[in-house]
């Protein structure tokens, strides 16, 4: 099962070579993951997607959290917590077909951030769920080029005691 | 005050109280080893190997508590000290590695003897740090120490540029740490301890699963208060031999691949598993799945990850183990005084059982038995303020099954990475710390063999120790699996009894050298070592294809170990 988890680390050198050394070291997979600044200075999150059972996820925990520039692990459970992607998608377009591609994107929230005479290239922000489903619908079209941040998330303001503060046992 | 950072690299250490390190210098480090040579209380021990530095600073942890501190130089120095490192790791040892490193501007150009050093330990250290400018130097040795020592022991690194430790700083030692994230466990929670208490006192079946974390943690006096007051018998790991008295009648042994049958016969047919400490080791479980199964399991640990790492626990406590223990031993009393009776018939059933089934090993035909040694060198001991330090291989579970370890920090052994060579380094640490023991290396002759140039050090440093050398003439251990497993072909494990001449080995590094042929001639070898007061070894030959018994084979549950077996031809030749 995949679980996302959220890591507020100290903004130290080593900080995220410890923690994805970590995985390598107990076996654990890591999916998808971005790091970047948070509101406090000197502190920086890391929002990981590992595809693991319960039982690893909180020995996954448990190891992270005894890292000494670690601050907090927090799994983000789906609908308790808001996720976000960016995407950055080239496609082939020839002029006959830009006009649907545009309007598929469009549906999606996104936009175009480069036209050439064969491909466009479309920013989307989403759900990661809706990032696969405009992939999808792109891919007949003949993809070129496709990246993707991973995502990040954040528990929801209502629920806010709802997201899973882990290390139950400490 | 104004001063150059390896000055402050020393006055940190002295305002740790540190009183010896021990250490080889080299390029990137010499600066540091200048401001030595200026004035300090610290002590150098030069080690011939910073693998046998590491080892020394890991005897020295283990034997006094403190945390004990290995120097090198960058790159090599510092690679030479990653298996220390990863000991240390293993076995929960407080330890910190201070290296040099290449100068700040010269970091990766792949300059003479660079090493990303932190980058190699990164997944054996609790943490490193790679110092960046001079001034960080008093608090990054502070956190450095802090961390080796709270919540569960370790190795922690610190890589020091050579132009960091020349650059000035004002120094102040700093009173406290400021490590957000390094928050372990300072309580136990009570409600925990209740249950435990419940479930520990109405065991028909308990036992204590003591291991080396009871003595990390300083707790063995509380858990000899709780083994008394519920009367619940100890089985001690290789790592916690020593943490309760080996003569004490609640006392039934080690448990695992090589333990006596009484102790895993009465850790595997438990109703209650206390692990104290303890991380069920693949040596100690045998096959996992089918380890102690019918046990409701309480599980006492300061590092919330081992809880249930390998086995589920029923009573997790997470917390300091002194505190554990005492706060369980106090509510076990209570249920004891409100008459909730002791496991007396469980307790006789094991010690039946170690009647029934004795440790056992085959009459001496050409040579002297290991075993047999190593029962002469219990006898000269006992009673004696002696430290055992051990290699690894067949001599270790030998010094496991044989030697009495009556008090803490008395039995010193690589148990989780199994490290060959150990011993002689950790048994000189070990004298460094405790000058007034008499410290012992039982060593096998590989192992000897990969750490014997650190017998230098014990000599000139003034650190005497004895090494008993159980010298089979094999790599004994893999020998041993060659002909139980692999259809008795022996493969590269046949290193000779003769070549080389130990004892005249010994000699040329200053020490006094003592060949044991005959058995008449052991005891008197061990005692003249042992009265010298010097470095000795007493080069033991014994028999070459001796096996350790019992044996659970690898992968194999627990209670299907292989037992000693009275040899077919009974042409029994009388000691």
């Amino acid at each position: 099962m995949k679980h996302t988890l959220s890591v507020l680390v100290e903004d130290k050198p080593g900080a995220l070579a410890r923690i994805s050394t970590m995985f390598a070291r107990r076996g654990f997979n890591i999916d998808s993951l971005a790091v970047g600044p948070t509101e406090r200075p000197g502190v920086s999150c890391i929002t990981l997607r590992v595809d693991c059972s319960q039982h690893s996820l909180e020995q996954i925990e448990k190891q992270i959290h005894k890292l000494v520039n670690v601050l907090r692990v927090t799994e983000l459970v789906a609908g308790d917590a808001v996720e976000r992607e960016l995407l950055l998608l080239k496609v082939s377009a020839t002029p006959d077909r830009r006009a649907e591609l545009i309007a598929t994107a469009t549906a999606f929230g996104g936009r175009v951030v480069d036209l050439g005479p064969d491909s466009v290239v479309f920013e989307v922000t989403g759900t990661p769920e809706e990032l696969d489903s405009f992939h999808e619908l792109c891919r007949p079209h003949g993809i070129q080029e496709l990246i993707r941040t991973g995502r990040i998330g954040m528990s929801r303001s209502s629920t806010k005691r709802a997201a899973r503060r882990l290390s139950a046992i400490n | 005050m104004r001063m150059r950072g390896a000055d402050a690299i020393l006055r940190s250490l002295e305002a740790e109280g540190v009183d010896v390190v021990f250490g080889i210098p080299g390029g990137a480090i010499m600066p540091t080893y200048d401001a030595m040579a200026r004035g300090t209380t610290v002590r150098h021990v030069l080690a011939r190997h910073e693998q046998g530095a590491g080892h020394m600073a890991e005897g020295y942890a283990r034997a006094s508590g403190r945390v004990g501190v290995a120097i090198a130089t960058s790159g090599p120095g510092a690679t030479n000290l990653v298996t220390p490192i990863a000991d240390a790791w293993m076995d929960s040892t407080p330890l910190v590695c201070i290296t040099g490193q290449v100068r700040s501007t010269l970091i990766g150009t792949d300059a003479f003897q660079e090493c990303d050093i932190t980058g190699v330990t990164m997944p054996i250290v609790k943490h490193s740090w790679l110092v960046q400018e001079a001034r960080d130097i008093p608090h990054v040795l502070k956190e450095a120490f802090h961390v080796a020592r709270t919540g569960r022991c370790g190795p922690v690194l610190v890589d020091v540029p050579r132009d960091v430790q020349e650059a000035e700083l004002d120094f102040r030692y700093p009173d406290r740490v400021d490590l957000p994230g390094w928050r372990p466990p300072t309580k136990v929670h009570p409600l925990q301890i209740r249950e435990a208490a419940r479930v520990l006192a109405h065991a028909e079946k308990p036992v204590l699963y003591v291991g080396g974390g009871t003595l990390n943690g300083d707790a063995c006096a509380e858990l000899l208060e709780l083994a008394e007051v519920g009367r619940l018998p100890v089985i001690t790991t290789l790592m916690g031999k020593g943490a309760f008295p080996e003569s004490h009648e609640l006392h039934f042994g080690w448990p695992g691949m090589h333990g006596p049958k009484w102790s895993n016969l009465a850790m595997n047919t438990c109703d209650v598993l206390v692990a104290v400490g303890a991380r069920f080791d693949d040596r100690v479980t045998g096959k996992l799945s089918a380890f102690a199964p019918g046990a409701t399991v309480i599980h006492l640990d300061i590092d919330a990850a081992e809880i249930s790492k390998l086995r589920e626990a029923d009573v997790p406590v997470v917390g300091p183990l002194g505190q554990a223990l005492a706060e369980l031993a106090r509510e076990v009393a209570r249920h004891r005084a409100e008459g909730v009776p002791a496991p007396d018939a469980w307790l006789r059933r094991i010690a039946d059982w170690r009647d029934e089934h004795p440790l056992r090993y085959g009459p001496r035909r050409d040579f002297m038995k290991p075993q047999w040694v190593i029962q002469q060198l219990q006898e000269l001991l006992a009673g004696e303020d002696a430290i055992v330090t051990t290699g690894v291989g067949q001599h270790q579970m030998w010094a496991m099954q044989y030697i009495r370890s009556e008090r803490p920090r008395s039995f010193i052994t690589s148990g989780g990475l199994g490290t060959m060579g150990y011993g002689i380094p950790a048994a000189i640490g070990a004298k460094a710390a405790r000058p007034e023991a008499t410290v012992v290396c039982v060593d096998g002759d590989g192992c000897f063999q990969m750490t014997a140039q650190e017998l230098v050090t014990a000599v000139l440093e003034d650190l005497p120790i004895v090494v008993v050398l159980v010298n089979n003439g094999y790599l004994g251990m893999v020998q041993q699996w060659q002909d139980m497993f692999f259809d008795g072909r022996r493969s590269h494990v046949h290193l000779t009894h003769q070549v080389p001449d130990y004892a005249r080995l010994a000699e040329a590094y200053g020490a006094l050298g003592l060949t044991v042929d005959g058995e008449d001639e052991l005891v008197p070898a061990l005692q003249e070592a042992l009265a010298s007061g010097r470095t000795a070894v007493v080069d033991c030959r014994v028999d070459q294809s001796e096996q350790c018994f019992p044996m659970i084979p690898a992968g194999a549950a627990a209670l299907d170990m292989i037992e000693y077996q009275e040899p077919a031809d009974t042409a029994e030749v009388e000691p």
